[in-house]
């Protein structure tokens, strides 16, 4: 399978991208690892005319501690957040899901700002970094502005990005010694997760599903039955709330309500232990 | 639309320029181009691991990068592992234990086997079997490409 034709532009620096997708609008794609759009433009499901390569910006491949929070590049690849120090020590949950991510070909090229970018609701990293209540910041033609991970998911693949903007960073709350559990339903090691359920317990508890919506999304009924003093057991009744899963080969909707129940039991009980 | 680009590539210690369409994907670039078809095209969809080699010394499926994405940097394909007639280590284990038998994702296997080895180099038997979720085998039940991988590492129980 080949993709349709297109032109090709390296950019060298988080400027360049953002004024080549000034010069070229709607038409272009940007290309970091290419783990999610590569496969798109071989199936011709994507067909943008221009591809922006930032694969080689690499001043935005970094994982730093800013303070009150981890600051994390938005090309920074699933290898490296999976053998960092940094995160081992101040953010755990995010080393771990990383790990989780494909495969090992698969973390070598993908990068954090890529996944996030792209929004496919059946992705780790998303729904994490909506657990972890992370920070995006984005920079386009007037600037920079940041928007919460709550507000960044609008849609099947949509995000808050405007096509003329360009992800660079990722920002983490640090959450050391947090309880945490990613439970990942699939039926083969390196598939997507067929429904994903992870908990955040650091005080409070954050709760996040993935592949049961168009959109990775919180489980809020669940986080306010245990702020409400609900065990695991009876939070986690409500995990198919405000959800809306859709049926495809591997699971119907009705089984997937089925399994997100069972996967937000487990997780919260994990993340508590 | 679509022109050309010019790359750069070093492929198993050999230096290469061409002249590629932006679409080509790098797996065809390393069999049309360059002439080396020791890797292979499996599912094409970035599952299956067979068309794997390593770009900077660690592991990436070639069905899923731009041979563009590919300029500047060294490129080892399951031809560029042997020195004359010395099977690599990782090779002469896949042969000592039978690890294979169409043969047909076994080049993707090596390939993923040394970088895993290069990151882990005394993998346990779990290392190995999470090492390499993303090759697939459809003849040997893995068993094998285990046991040689272990051997490969020196950690054979």
């Amino acid at each position: 399978m080949i993709p349709a034709p297109f032109d090709y532009l390296r950019a060298g620096s988080a400027d360049e991208a953002i004024a080549a997708l000034a010069e070229h609008g709607d038409d272009a794609k940007l290309l970091a690892g290419g783990m999610s759009l590569l496969p798109l433009m071989k199936l011709r499901l994507a067909t943008p005319s221009v591809l922006v390569d930032v694969g080689r910006v690499h001043e935005l491949s970094y994982i730093r501690d800013a303070g009150d929070h981890l600051a994390v590049g938005a090309l920074t690849r699933h290898r490296d957040l999976e053998i960092s120090d940094v995160l081992a020590a101040q953010c755990e949950p995010l080393r771990t899901v990383a790990s989780e991510v494909g495969d090992n070909q698969v973390r070598h090229r993908g990068t954090i700002g890529g996944s996030v970018s792209h929004g496919d609701p059946a992705s780790d990293l998303p729904a994490l970094l909506l657990a972890l209540d992370a920070t995006f910041v984005v920079q386009g033609p007037d600037g920079e502005r940041t928007v919460p991970a709550t507000d960044f998911f609008r849609g099947f693949l949509e995000t808050a990005l405007e096509p003329d903007e360009l992800l660079t960073e990722i920002r983490v709350p640090k959450s050391p010694g947090a309880g945490f559990s990613y439970q990942k339903f699939q039926r083969r090691a390196q598939d997507w997760a067929i429904v994903g359920a992870m908990a955040v317990r650091d005080g409070d508890t954050r709760v996040a599903l993935v592949n049961m919506a168009t959109t990775p999304l919180r489980a809020v009924a669940v986080e306010e039955a245990i702020a409400g003093g609900a065990s695991a057991t009876e939070a986690a009744e409500r995990a198919a709330e405000g959800t809306e899963p859709s049926g495809d080969i591997n699971a119907t909707p009705e089984y997937r309500e089925h399994l997100v129940r069972v996967l937000v039991r487990r997780a919260l009980e994990a993340a508590s232990a | 639309m679509g022109g050309s680009v010019r790359i750069a590539t070093t492929v198993n210690g050999q230096a290469h320029e061409h002249d590629v369409e932006p679409r080509l994907l790098l797996v065809q670039y390393l069999r049309e181009v360059v002439g080396l078809t020791g890797t292979k095209i499996g599912c094409d969809t970035s599952s299956c691991g067979a068309c794997t080699v390593l770009v900077d010394g660690e592991s990436v499926k070639s069905c899923t990068m731009l041979a563009a994405q590919a300029d500047g940097s060294e490129i080892t394909t399951i031809e560029g592992l042997a020195q004359g007639d010395e099977l690599h280590p990782v090779q002469a284990a896949f042969h000592d234990q039978h690890a294979l038998q169409c043969g047909f994702c076994t080049a993707g296997m090596v390939m993923a086997t040394v970088s895993l080895l290069d990151e882990i180099p005394s993998p346990t038997e779990r290392d190995v079997r999470l090492g390499l979720e993303g090759n697939l085998c459809r003849c040997t039940g893995y068993h094998n490409i285990v046991q040689a991988v272990l051997a490969a590492a020196g950690t054979s129980r």
